[in-house]
Order: structure tokens, then C-alpha cells, then sequence
């Protein structure tokens, strides 16, 4: 599917565009948001790379939720909310010509709080795969050890999947939203904030955890944590005031920004 | 409370200020005194008139006791036991279903605006209606438009009428009270509304449903003036016939019923027989074990059901 979209897109943009095409999951393209007559975001282009952290970081107020929310369509159910541009993902336009869920199945999303089902562990986990109509409990079974290895807590939970999730801490209902987005099998996974309400040494797992995620997925992470991105972000893209004022890899936009707005974020003149 | 300022005298300037307590402080300490003293007494009462109520109704219960009072003839009560279970079932097959639909229909689907507004003003007139008028539009509506003679169905509808704005506001409040991050977790996880609802929301909210299912049958078995022109004030039954069509079969909803709230109305008022205090008595304890078996029974199920749903 892949191959075949992008040699779709690839007859239409120019051949010197291929090479860095394949390296990307979203691009998008002159991106206006409104929320009635308030424009949230303005003219936003931007291309994530595959397989790298992407961190979006801004001051409050700046389009960087708003924007990530967009990658996964989750605006569409705010009531007078409307998006010019495009957005693709692998090639194919998101609100075109992608249905939601399919785009929800590749697009994996955790919050700022932890939102765990009031349901068993095993049953928050196997929630998407259910979704797909996955019911042989074997194949089930296989999916809920496989995410929450992959999610770093199998080793704490495999006794007690039947258990609550609403009873455990925040670290752990974080990585179990990870877990369950990974059931999904996604190929991004999006992160919203997923570590302000937790603990440093919650976070500091988490971030370790979203390290080893970037071999198999493309991460894009909304943070307010400056540090944070500059531990484990390839690239980091400043927002301010509803516009992406600068993308780059997260050391040069760091150290090097190019524009003022950038420098003065970065070492702490507001935000 | 000014002792402190300026013109305090010798003495008190070699205490410690920590340790004084001042006027304001020693207000504050007596009307908290005070209220919880008031408030001890006032729920203390209510329980004792409850006490007192409950104990006076078993009693008088337990002592018109006698050989007939529960059997299913003329003499008894146990038709109008059965009427009472199955009158409250069949309302609650209608109330239920409807009532949660509109629950979440309002709480999930409907944009704010005017229709929505008067939808719920709709359902608040309704829950406050009185059911004597709920009553007679039944008697109107059910009974002599339809051409029929007074029925248990009817009755059920009179009473459904009366319980539908429980159930819905219950399952309105329940899923309004559940945190955001369940539906936004949900359809992220590529999920339609409406699988998130069945799926996620509703079973969330299964004990305040059953709570208000529980109030909803607790409104079937008290009602009185809802069923005095809708199921009527007879029962004719006859323990043999299980023909449904016939108007003596006992599961038959079409016939008249009265229930057991209605058997102590009519026998307090126009009961003619020799034992029609006894009766009243023994109505009066029965309803009160049903409601008491009823509510403990539901927040068991309740409890159960969400323990399923959530894991231990």
C-alpha cells in the first residue's frame, strides 16, 4: 500500500521530492484551522519524518494540541470546526480521501491524563483489536501480551490482567494507554502531553519506553517540557501564536534557531 | 476580638499569642457545636419516625396474619401481589428501553440549542406531573380511545409515563459525570460514537442506571392514583387458564389488575368485607418487603454487573 500511494504522489510532485517522500509519514500543506470565526492555526506546513520523534513545543495557547489533533481527525468532533489545506499521510490526503477510522487505526493517540477504560486491564487492551472484530481469545490473548510487552509493563501486570485498570498509578494507566494504542497496530503514534500529570520518575520511564517505540513507529509528541524534547526529540517544531514558526532537528533549533521569536523561546524570554 | 490592638493591657502581653484563644475563634467553635448538635438531632428523628413507621406497619402486618390473607382467592392478597410484580414489569420493559434512549440521546447526540432546551423542560414537567392527571390522561388515552376496559397495560403505560423522566435524567446525569478522556480514548482508538457508547460509556454508568431503574419500579409499586382508572380496581383470575387470549389468564396484560398499593386504598375506604383491615395491614407489610427486597436486590445486581465490567 504503501509503495503504490507513493508512487502515486510521486508522479505528481517532482522526482528530486522522492527520496525525502518515502522518509515521510505526514506531510502538511498550507493548514488553516478555525474554531467558528477564531483561526487556531494559520498556514501551517510541516513534514514529520518516519521512525523519528517529533516533539511540537510552544507556549500555551500556541495551535500545538490543536495542530496534533488535527493528525488524527479528533477535530472533527468539535462543533464549528473547520480545516483548510492538506494533510497527508503516506501520500493520501487524511480528510479526503481516508475514512476516520482507518486513519484512527494508523494514527494511535495518548492523552495528558491517563484515560483508562473502567474496565479489566486485558479488556482495555484488547478494546481496539475487538473494535477490528478480533474475538478468538488465542489471537486476543497474543495481542494483550504483545502491546504490553512492547509497552514496558507486561512484566508488572501479566498477574493481574483481570484487575482494574482504574487501580493503578498514573505511570502505570499511561503505559497501559500505550499499550492500547499499540494493539491497535498503528504506524504513528501521537502524544499528547502524556507525561505532565505523571511523577519524574513515571516520565523518565515513559521517555524511555517512547525511545524504544521510534524503531517500529513515527512518534509526534506535543510537550511543554523544553528538557523533554531536547532528551528524546529528533526533531522539534516551535509554535507560537497559531503559526509554526520554525522545524528543525531538535539540536540545531536548540542551539541554532533561525528565527527570533525561536531564540527567544528557547531561552526563556516568555512563554 | 480588639483586645489585641493597641490598648492591650500588661498581663496579656506576657502570654504566649499562640496560645490565647480569642472571641472570634470561640464563636466559630459553638456554632460549629451548635449545627452539628442540630443537625445530629434532625437526622436522628428521621430515622426514629422511620423505625417507629416501619415497625408499626410489620406489626400490624404480622398480626392480621391468618390462614387465607396470602392466598390467590377473594380472601387474600396474592393476586394482588402478583398484579403488582407484573404491572411494575411490564412498565419497566417500556420505561426502561425509552428512558435510557432518551438518556443518551440527550446526553450524547443532541446539539444544545432550543429543541434541546425544550426537550428537557419537557421531561422536567413530566417528572413533576401529579399522578392523578397522569392517571386520568391514561383512563383517556389508553382505556377509552383505544375502546377497551381497564387493563394492566394501560396501567404500566400510566406509570411509565410517570418513571421515563427518572430513568432518563439518571442516565442524562450518569454519562454527563463521566470524564472526557473515556470518549476522546474511545474514538481515538478508532471507534464509532455509538460503539463508544455501548461499548464504553453505558457500561461505565450501570450503577446510577440501576439506580434509577430502582426509583423508576419504586414509583410502579407505591403508585395509587395512576392505576385507579388504568388497571383498575378487580381482579378476576382464574389459576387455571393459561390461555393468554382469555381475560382470566393470569399472565394475560389485558385484563384488570389491582395492585397491592390500590388493595390498601380500597380496603382502608370502601372495603366492604369482614377483613378488609387485615387486609389493608397485610398489603401494607407486603409492599414494603417487596420495595425493601427490590432496592437491596437492585444495588447487589448493580454492584455485581459493574464488578464484571471493571475487573475486581
Amino acid at each position: 500500500m504503501t509503495t503504490s500511494t507513493l508512487a502515486y504522489r510521486s508522479a505528481q510532485t517532482a522526482s528530486s521530492d522522492i527520496a525525502i517522500q518515502s522518509n515521510i509519514t505526514f506531510n502538511c500543506r498550507d493548514v488553516n484551522l478555525f474554531y467558528g470565526k477564531f483561526q487556531a492555526l494559520k498556514h501551517i506546513n510541516l513534514r514529520m519524518e518516519r521512525k523519528k520523534i517529533t516533539a511540537l513545543i510552544g507556549p500555551s495557547g500556541c495551535g500545538k494540541s490543536t495542530f496534533l489533533r488535527t493528525l488524527n481527525r479528533m477535530n472533527d468532533l468539535v462543533r464549528g470546526c473547520h480545516i483548510e489545506g492538506s494533510i497527508n499521510l503516506n501520500g493520501v490526503d487524511i480528510y479526503k480521501e481516508m475514512d476516520p477510522l482507518v486513519l484512527r487505526r494508523n494514527v494511535g493517540m495518548v492523552f495528558q491524563q491517563p484515560n483508562p477504560f473502567p474496565k479489566s486491564i486485558y479488556d482495555n487492551v484488547a478494546y481496539g483489536p475487538r473494535l477490528k472484530g478480533i474475538t478468538q481469545k488465542k489471537v486476543l490473548d497474543e495481542i494483550v501480551e504483545k502491546s504490553l510487552r512492547q509497552a514496558a509493563i507486561w512484566d508488572e501486570l501479566k498477574d493481574r490482567l483481570k484487575k482494574s485498570a482504574l487501580g493503578l498509578s498514573g505511570g502505570q494507566q499511561q503505559r497501559l494507554c500505550i499499550a492500547r494504542a499499540l494493539a491497535v497496530e498503528p504506524s504513528v503514534l501521537l502524544m499528547d502531553e502524556a507525561t505532565s500529570a505523571l511523577d519524574p520518575i513515571s516520565t523518565a520511564r515513559i521517555e524511555e519506553l517512547v525511545n524504544t517505540l521510534k524503531n517500529k513507529y513515527t512518534v509526534i509528541m506535543v510537550t511543554h517540557n523544553m528538557q523533554q524534547a531536547q532528551r528524546i526529540a529528533d526533531n522539534t517544531a516551535f509554535f507560537y501564536m497559531g503559526e509554526m514558526v520554525e522545524c528543525a532537528d531538535t539540536h540545531t533549533l536548540f542551539n541554532n534557531p533561525e528565527k527570533k521569536q525561536t531564540i527567544r523561546y528557547v531561552s526563556g524570554d516568555f512563554g | 476580638m480588639t483586645t489585641t490592638s493597641t490598648g492591650a493591657v500588661a498581663s496579656e502581653q506576657n502570654k504566649n499569642p499562640l496560645t490565647q484563644v480569642d472571641a472570634s475563634i470561640r464563636h466559630a467553635r459553638f456554632s460549629d457545636r451548635l449545627a452539628t448538635g442540630a443537625l445530629y438531632a434532625i437526622s436522628g428523628s428521621f430515622v426514629l419516625l422511620l423505625i417507629a413507621m416501619l415497625s408499626y406497619i410489620m406489626y400490624n402486618g404480622i398480626e392480621a396474619y391468618s390462614g387465607t390473607i396470602f392466598s390467590f382467592t377473594d380472601e387474600g392478597i396474592g393476586n394482588q401481589f402478583f398484579n403488582t410484580i407484573y404491572l411494575v414489569v411490564i412498565s419497566l420493559l417500556v420505561s426502561v428501553p425509552l428512558g435510557i434512549a432518551t438518556g443518551v440521546y440527550m446526553s450524547e447526540y443532541a446539539a444544545p440549542g432550543r429543541t434541546t432546551d425544550l426537550l428537557q423542560m419537557a421531561l422536567e414537567t413530566l417528572s413533576s406531573l401529579p399522578s392523578v392527571v397522569v392517571g386520568l390522561f391514561g383512563y383517556l388515552a389508553f382505556v377509552v380511545y383505544v375502546g377497551t376496559q381497564w387493563n394492566l397495560f394501560s396501567g404500566a403505560l400510566a406509570v411509565s409515563i410517570l418513571s421515563i423522566p427518572l430513568i432518563t435524567t439518571t442516565t442524562y446525569n450518569a454519562l454527563q459525570a463521566l470524564p472526557k478522556g473515556y470518549r476522546e480514548g474511545s474514538l481515538a482508538l478508532a471507534a464509532t460514537p455509538w460503539e463508544t457508547i455501548v461499548h464504553v460509556l453505558l457500561p461505565a454508568c450501570v450503577q446510577p442506571i440501576i439506580t434509577g431503574i430502582m426509583l423508576a419500579a419504586g414509583r410502579g409499586f407505591g403508585e395509587a392514583a395512576a392505576l385507579l382508572y388504568t388497571a383498575g380496581m378487580s381482579t378476576d383470575i382464574n389459576w387455571n387458564v393459561w390461555n393468554l387470549a382469555s381475560p382470566v389468564c393470569p399472565l394475560n396484560p389485558f385484563r384488570p389488575g389491582e395492585t397491592l398499593s390500590l388493595a390498601v386504598w380500597a380496603s382502608r375506604t370502601e372495603g366492604t368485607t369482614a377483613n378488609a383491615g387485615d387486609v389493608a395491614a397485610a398489603a401494607s407489610a407486603v409492599l414494603i418487603c417487596l420495595v425493601l427486597f427490590f432496592s437491596i436486590m437492585s444495588r447487589w445486581l448493580g454492584r455485581a454487573i459493574s464488578r464484571k465490567i471493571e475487573g475486581e
